[in-house]
């Protein structure tokens, strides 16, 4: 057990707390308790940064868990891990600051709901991207789809609430499933859970059948999970949770966790020609996609949640792209070709850090102005000067304006757009020049609906009947840690090599691992000046083409796609789960009839299926008529006596004879016994049989005569076939473990009881001895079960009901 | 004897199954008290009959028939003789609430 598995069960310890500081201390926000341990843990997590540019050395510590199926809880601390750790614990560390503001201690607000919740999600979270077992990285991964729906539906008394969260579940834990699927078909290749080992095996494994599938799975997982086209869907009504949550989770780290396992499984899918094809496409759709909904957003978190979408997609689509250097070996180390992967990272730190600070700034409209509708907002540059300011870099970053990191990292995406179209290999040399052009035109309308947003919010007229309340700037609480996320905003734009030796190299190092020999290392610089090339004339580009339809907005708002503003997919998913229930009440409905006869019929047809089946599969009958005891000429009458009253009772309808036919069965039966040298049987079977014809008698008083039968005749048929079948089943069966039996001379385990019953027991009726000593717990119970039986008589003799009951 | 008992047994059952299938309340008694007949002879039977003497410790033989089958049926045969009582007494009962014994008419309906 090492230090960072704390890192990945602290916040689980503290979650347990909770309630203990929620209800002891009412009169402090909760908050403050949880505060620290972010804070802490992201300190921690910085002394893992190396020093002075060295390379860095991944930690790897493992303690069992299930070692019998190869499952330990294993951390693995590389780049990758670290920055996203640093981004779960970082960003965590201010979103709780914010919520301490943003959700007041007041009106039995449920706060410890909530921190249990967000711990849960962090220590899951940081579990999902410390684990280097599969089976460990899907049991948190299902961990933060399920802290995430609890947080959606925190206000669970909004419909809509239950709804997301609802929605987000389903979608998120469909997609868990399918990766784990994809990682049991890893662990079939390679027989290992460990991802290093998988990536160590991947060159051996790559040509199988299954490899390809695992890889579809495990990408469905990720898509899910990083709210991709056409699964993004969720992501929009996940709006409903508080806006910390929504910076939090829906932004900054649970969205990207499907963007770490792409980036986790490069190495090992990286050559496939479908994985670079599968994640540009699909990214690049997802980009335009995400990037023009949003431009029809009215509520401004809306408008927030296309735009991560987008956002995902383009460092999806840049993860892709950055996997074609492998295919160039050793010569993939270079700048041309490593591009991607440092756009990919880089723009994945500048993301966390704009939309952080984006969605804190909505949610201080929110909550000071009661809406987020941009229809009713304006003019508020003037009234809430700070949360402007901070708005303004937010968004001049993610439209990809200098100074600002999102420039430098929305410019690495044109050049790596460019780079990659103009590659030999994967057929881009015909398919290639879609990719810049794509990545273009999603840029337009990233930069429109950043204007949107700016204009609509905080530009024009203030009209103060607009708001329920009285407008004014937060207080410095709520506005400390979108500041400090826009200062890191500018920080990074300003000096973006600060991260190049420190988070980025190391992190591409895990993408990209077979490119380089060990002690070598990625060049890393960013700069903002590379001359006039065609980067900055695309950029130019993109904004006077922007500023050109923002000019122009009226005008479009009149088109088509403006007018509806919830995804058409939804009718999708909406439908699908209606049909999933109407139709799961036609199947119930089709078997669940209500009738005994029906339900009877179901288990005996399968049993006997079963049973058939099974003689088939293991050609497993057998019969033996040699090895019988002979047969004496009584024993026929008797029988036949038997079988005959056996088979008249379904034919009598009259009661008295009904009973008589009863009886006798009965008391062959105990005559059996007798003959099979049963004598305590006989005894009880003769006293039973006894009371169940006086209790039959007693029931007849009160019961209508037995009708016949008055049900079609195929009916019949089925009732007689089915129970024929399993007669013959039965019957089958016995005569196979009678031949079993004679055949195969096995000892009896009751020698036991018949050396033992005297000496032990000290007993000479075997049978008493076994019921009564051997078996003593077992003739309790049966008592038990005796006496409930009689409970459940006498209730229902005595109880007198009046008739109008629901029975 | 043992092929006669096991075909007696599986016919004793395949009634009770038939009962079981049918529509007045009485004959599915009768259904659960042949089918726990049946499954009484078969286990007798499936241990093999007549070998040796009653279990008994008295009877000083040299072999005696198997006593842990016996027990297990000494248990069920008390077990269905409840199950038999208390079904008895649910129809009993059912039927005045009811006024019918017909499960045809007693079942549900579809959405419930």
């Amino acid at each position: 057990m090492s230090t960072l598995h704390f890192v990945a069960l602290a916040p689980f310890i503290m979650a347990v707390l909770i309630p203990v500081f929620y209800f002891k201390f009412r009169k402090i926000h909760t908050g403050w308790f949880v505060l620290p341990l972010p804070l802490v843990l992201f300190l921690y997590l910085l002394t893992y940064i190396p020093a002075g540019g060295d390379p860095m050395n991944p930690v790897l510590n493992s303690v069992p868990w299930v070692p019998s199926l190869g499952i330990d809880f294993t951390v693995y601390l590389d780049g990758l891990s670290l920055l996203f750790s640093l981004l779960i614990t970082g960003i965590g560390t201010l979103v709780v600051l914010y919520s301490i503001y943003y959700i007041a201690n007041k009106n039995g607000e449920p706060l410890h709901n909530f921190y249990v919740y967000l711990l849960m999600f962090m220590g899951a979270m940081l579990g999902v991207v410390l684990s280097d077992n599969l089976i460990v990285l899907y049991v948190f991964w299902e961990l933060t789809s399920l802290a995430s729906s609890l947080l959606i539906a925190y206000w669970f008394h909004k419909e809509k609430s239950r709804y997301g969260a609802l929605k987000s579940m389903l979608i998120t834990v469909t997609g868990g499933f399918s990766m784990l699927a994809g990682f049991s078909f890893l662990y079939v290749l390679t027989g290992s859970f460990s991802i290093q080992e998988i990536i160590a095996a991947a060159g051996t494994i790559s040509g199988e059948p299954l490899f390809i599938t695992a890889m579809l799975l495990i990408l469905v997982g990720a898509f899910t999970k990083s709210a991709q086209f056409p699964f993004h869907i969720w992501l929009p009504d996940a709006m409903e949770a508080p806006t910390p949550v929504s910076a939090y989770l829906h932004s900054a780290t649970m969205v990207k966790a499907g963007l770490y396992l792409v980036a986790r499984m490069t190495p090992v899918f990286g050559m496939l020609t479908e994985w670079f094809w599968i994640l540009v496409i699909f990214g690049l759709t997802t980009l335009l996609w995400g990037s023009i909904s949003a431009v029809r957003q009215t509520d401004l978190k809306g408008l927030l949640a296309f735009s991560t979408i987008s956002q995902l997609g383009l460092i999806m689509s840049l993860l892709g792209m950055s996997s074609a250097a492998m295919h160039y070996g050793a010569a993939g180390s270079e700048a041309l070709y490593t591009t991607a992967a440092l756009a990919a990272v880089f723009h994945l730190i500048n993301h966390a850090t704009f939309k952080g600070s984006l969605f804190m700034v909505v949610g201080i409209i929110d909550h000071e102005t009661g809406t987020r509708d941009i229809r009713k907002l304006g003019g508020l540059m003037t009234i809430m000067p700070v949360t402007f300011t901070v708005s303004l870099i937010g968004l001049a970053s993610m439209a990809g304006l200098p100074p600002f990191n999102g420039f430098l990292s929305k410019e690495m995406f044109f050049t790596a757009s460019l780079n990659v179209a103009s590659m030999d290999i994967l057929n881009l040399e015909t398919l290639g020049f879609f990719i810049p052009v794509a990545a273009w035109t999603a840029s337009v309308f990233t930069f429109l609906y950043c204007m949107i947003m700016f204009v609509r919010t905080f530009t024009g007229k203030f009209k103060p009947d607009n708001y329920e309340k009285h407008v004014h700037e937060a207080p410095a609480g709520l506005l400390v840690s979108p500041i400090i996320l826009g200062g890191l905003v500018i920080l990074f734009g300003m000096f973006p090599n600060l991260l190049a030796y420190t988070i980025i190299e190391p992190t591409m190092q895990s993408i990209l691992p077979g490119l380089l020999n060990g002690g070598e290392q990625f060049y890393v610089n960013i700069y903002h000046w590379h001359g006039i090339n065609a980067e900055i004339m695309m950029t130019i580009g993109v904004v006077f083409a922007g500023a050109a339809i923002t000019l122009n907005l009226k005008k479009w708002q009149q088109t088509f796609f403006f007018n509806r503003e919830r995804d058409p997919l939804n009718a999708v998913y909406d439908s699908m789960l209606d049909n999933l229930v109407t139709g799961s009440q036609i199947v119930t409905r089709a078997q669940m009839t209500g009738r005994l006869r029906d339900y009877m019929v179901y288990m005996s047809v399968f049993i006997s299926a079963l049973g058939l089946w099974t003689f088939f599969r293991y050609d497993s009958f057998a019969v033996d008529i040699g090895a019988q005891t002979p047969v004496p000429v009584y024993m026929y009458i008797i029988t036949a006596v038997l079988l005959i009253s056996t088979l008249a009772l379904p034919f009598v309808t009259h009661r008295i004879t009904n009973i008589v036919l009863i009886g006798v069965v009965g008391f062959i039966i105990a005559l059996l016994f007798v003959i099979f040298r049963a004598p305590d049987l006989a005894l009880t079977q003769l006293l039973v049989e006894t009371v169940v014809v006086v209790l039959f008698l007693l029931v007849y008083r009160h019961l209508p005569e037995i009708k016949k039968e008055s049900v079609k005749g195929w009916s019949h048929a089925v009732n007689a076939i089915v129970a024929a079948s399993v007669g013959i089943f039965v019957i089958l069966a016995g005569l196979s473990v009678h031949a079993m039996r004679t055949a195969s001379d096995i000892t009896p385990i009751s020698d036991f009881f018949i050396e033992n019953s005297y000496t032990l027991a000290g007993g000479k009726n075997m049978v008493n001895v076994i019921l009564v000593d051997f078996r003593g717990l077992d003739t309790l119970l049966e008592v038990l079960v005796l006496g409930i039986a009689a409970l459940g008589v006498v209730t229902l003799v005595k109880h007198r009901m009046k008739g109008d009951e629901d029975v | 004897m043992e092929i006669l008992m096991i075909v007696t047994s599986g016919v004793i059952i395949a009634v009770g199954v038939y009962l079981l299938m049918t529509r007045s309340i009485l004959r599915v008694v009768f259904g659960i008290v042949m089918l726990a007949h049946g499954a009484h002879l078969l286990i007798l039977t499936l241990s093999g009959l007549q070998q040796g003497a009653p279990p008994l410790l008295t009877e000083e033989a040299a072999s005696y028939a198997d006593p842990l089958p016996q027990a297990v049926i000494l248990t069920a045969i008390v077990i269905s003789f409840g199950i038999t009582a208390f079904l008895l007494v649910l129809s009993y009962r059912t039927y005045k609430v009811h006024q019918t014994d017909d499960l045809e008419e007693l079942r549900g309906n579809a959405d419930e």
